[in-house]
């Protein structure tokens, strides 16, 4: 897949200020490219300053694998779009709206009219053409600001946070409609979030950005599994990081004692190797002290719940564990369903057992 | 409560009859504050965007400046317009003392920091991230700042019509840079400042009625295009 966008160097500023540094970022042609980090960190400004709308104190930004310069930026400006976060309507109908980046590249009017009337029928708000942007309803008005983007059938599409200011409901049917809408067109798209799920359901690749800049770039699940740090591990929610210390290792197989447990993973470290030892929380299985089956799961702690809240239609478990000899502690959190914790009666005080597999567990060097 | 009466009575029969000296009055009134709002507009529209969309350190600097100048004491725009265009003054050789010019001149030093002033005010009540918007979608420089002014027409014709309502009423510049010569550099509110001296009250409230009239039908029309847009 060749590369359709390549940053390098950039070091990104707002009102003359600078935000962070991008060693390094390539946009393959097709992909949809999912930047994701914490509020604040700068994602907005990497994406206002890769469509060319603001300027990098700075670095190089390549369309096509030529450098843009100051002069060309109108002409790449006219080969992407760009939607933001809200939906920023003019004052005016839907279709005039949507025609807006159409009339700005000089489109002819019979050209313009056919467009716009497809992606508005494609969105299905084509009822709402001559209806003033003023008075849509949230989700009504981000379809028309989606419209107003993909009517310019554009090389790159960049979004940022497109779906945020929606609530649950409206959220989810837009998020379904553009899922099958971006894999109909093939648009190579780079997608500001800070949603993972989001990310996990839209991208092809999924780009970390936390404080100092770029930290992790690869697939979403080598992403959510195998993060390349503790920053990483603990935004991808990477509950349980603990350190510890490869005490053998044969045929990718390792086994780190941790706070005085020996515990087995997948990795290959060498002997005597400080590692910081990461688990999620989907990845451990809860049982009641005294229930555990069968299972093939090669790791197994016995605890006591320290803690439980809801999250979402899950429960968060945080579990004391000990080793045999009552000695050092570690902290290990799950996630279950509420069904389950019922089912055990999980509350704070009750004995359980925790089990998971080796290759559940990501190693991090120390 | 009589002399008001007259003085209404004595309009309308200035109006009915046609009286010439009157509109010639109104005429130049109209052609002076018309020009000199015109030229804020073609002038400080811009220069007004460009403060609002500037991200300059010196941004506040300048604002500060405009806002001071919204405030311009007119008789010291005629003081400092009457030193400059005196005969021995730096711009003596021009001849524009006495002049419709001066008296747009300096009715345009008034308006432009008005103008300019409520056009940034305006602009910046949109959302900030418009602009950025705009040129997501391919904008030019200029088709963005068309775009802005279209979004803020609302408050740039508020702009006009305050600038407009500030020029036509004002007295003491007009008087300074003008002279209050009759058929040449005589506008309302001048005649009605000499009418007023002369104890002849009758008449300068029939000129006041007139340049009340037309106030008012100049920012009816204002008004009802810009609530137009509202609909």
């Amino acid at each position: 897949m060749s590369s359709i966008l390549t940053a390098g160097n950039l070091i990104l500023q707002r009102s003359g200020t600078e935000v962070f540094t991008l060693d390094s970022l390539v946009v393959r042609e097709g992909e949809v490219l999912a930047i994701i980090g914490p509020n604040g960190v700068g994602k907005s400004t990497l994406l206002l300053t890769l469509a060319q709308i603001i300027e990098p104190l700075s670095g190089e930004i390549a369309f096509h694998g030529n450098p843009l310069n100051t002069q060309d930026t109108l002409d790449y400006r006219r080969q992407i779009a760009v939607m933001l976060q809200d939906p920023l309507l003019l004052n005016d109908t839907v279709f005039n709206n949507v025609a807006t980046g159409l009339r700005f590249r000089g489109t002819p009017r019979r050209q313009i009219e056919e467009l716009v009337m497809t992606w508005l029928a494609r969105l299905g708000i084509d009822h709402l053409r001559d209806r003033s942007a003023k008075r849509l309803s949230g989700g009504e008005a981000q379809r028309v600001s989606l419209a107003r983007a993909l009517v310019l059938n554009p090389e790159l599409l960049f979004l940022d946070e497109p779906f945020r200011a929606l609530d649950a409901p409206t959220r989810a049917g837009l998020l379904a409609d553009f899922r099958i809408l971006l894999a109909d067109v093939s648009m190579t798209t780079l997608l500001v979030t800070h949603d993972l799920d989001q990310a996990l359901l839209l991208a092809d690749r999924v780009a970390i950005i936390l404080e100092g800049g770029l930290r992790q770039c690869d697939a979403p699940e080598q992403v959510f599994s195998a993060p390349a740090d503790v920053g990483v591990a603990n935004f991808v929610g990477v509950d349980t990081v603990l350190p510890g210390v490869v005490t053998a290792v044969e045929s990718g197989q390792m086994i780190v004692e941790v706070a005085g447990m020996s515990l087995e993973a997948v990795g290959q470290f060498d002997l005597g190797q400080q590692v910081l030892f990461c688990l999620r929380p989907e990845d451990i299985t809860l049982w009641a002290a005294g229930k555990l089956p069968a299972t093939s799961a090669r790791n197994l702690l016995t605890g006591r719940v320290e803690s439980t809240a809801p999250q979402g239609a899950l429960v968060r478990v945080v579990v004391q564990c000990q080793d045999n000899g009552g000695g050092k502690a570690l902290m290990v959190k799950a996630l279950i369903t509420r069904n389950s914790a019922q089912e055990m009666e999980i509350s704070p005080g009750k004995q359980v057992q925790l089990t998971f597999k080796a290759s559940a567990v990501h190693c991090i060097p120390r | 409560m009589e002399m008001i009466w007259d003085g209404l009575q004595q309009a309308f029969a200035l109006f009915v009859h046609g009286d010439p000296e009157i509109f010639q009055i109104t005429w130049l009134s109209l052609r002076v504050s018309g020009t000199a709002i015109l030229v804020s507009i073609i002038i400080g529209v811009p220069l007004g965007t460009m403060l609002a969309l500037s991200e300059s350190r010196a941004r506040k600097f300048w604002l500060s400046i405009v806002h001071t100048g919204m405030a311009l004491p007119p008789v010291v725009v005629g003081l400092v317009i009457s030193i400059l265009l005196w005969r021995t003054g730096p711009l003596g050789v021009l001849g524009l003392m006495y002049t419709p010019a001066a008296m747009t001149t300096a009715q345009f030093i008034i308006a432009a920091p008005i103008v300019m002033g409520l056009t940034v005010s305006g602009l910046q009540q949109l959302d900030p991230r418009l602009k950025d918007q705009l040129m997501g979608l391919g904008a030019s420089r200029l088709q963005v700042v068309w775009l802005l002014w279209r979004e803020a027409k609302l408050p740039l014709f508020a702009a006009v019509m305050v600038g407009f309502g500030r020029v036509i009423a004002e007295v003491g510049a007009s008087m300074m840079v003008g002279g209050n010569l009759k058929s040449s550099t005589r506008v309302l509110t001048t005649a009605i400042v000499l009418e007023n001296s002369k104890g002849n009250f009758a008449l300068a409230i029939a000129l006041s009625a007139i340049l009340l009239s037309l106030v008012f039908a100049i920012t009816l029309g204002l008004t009802w295009i810009q609530q137009k847009e509202l609909r």
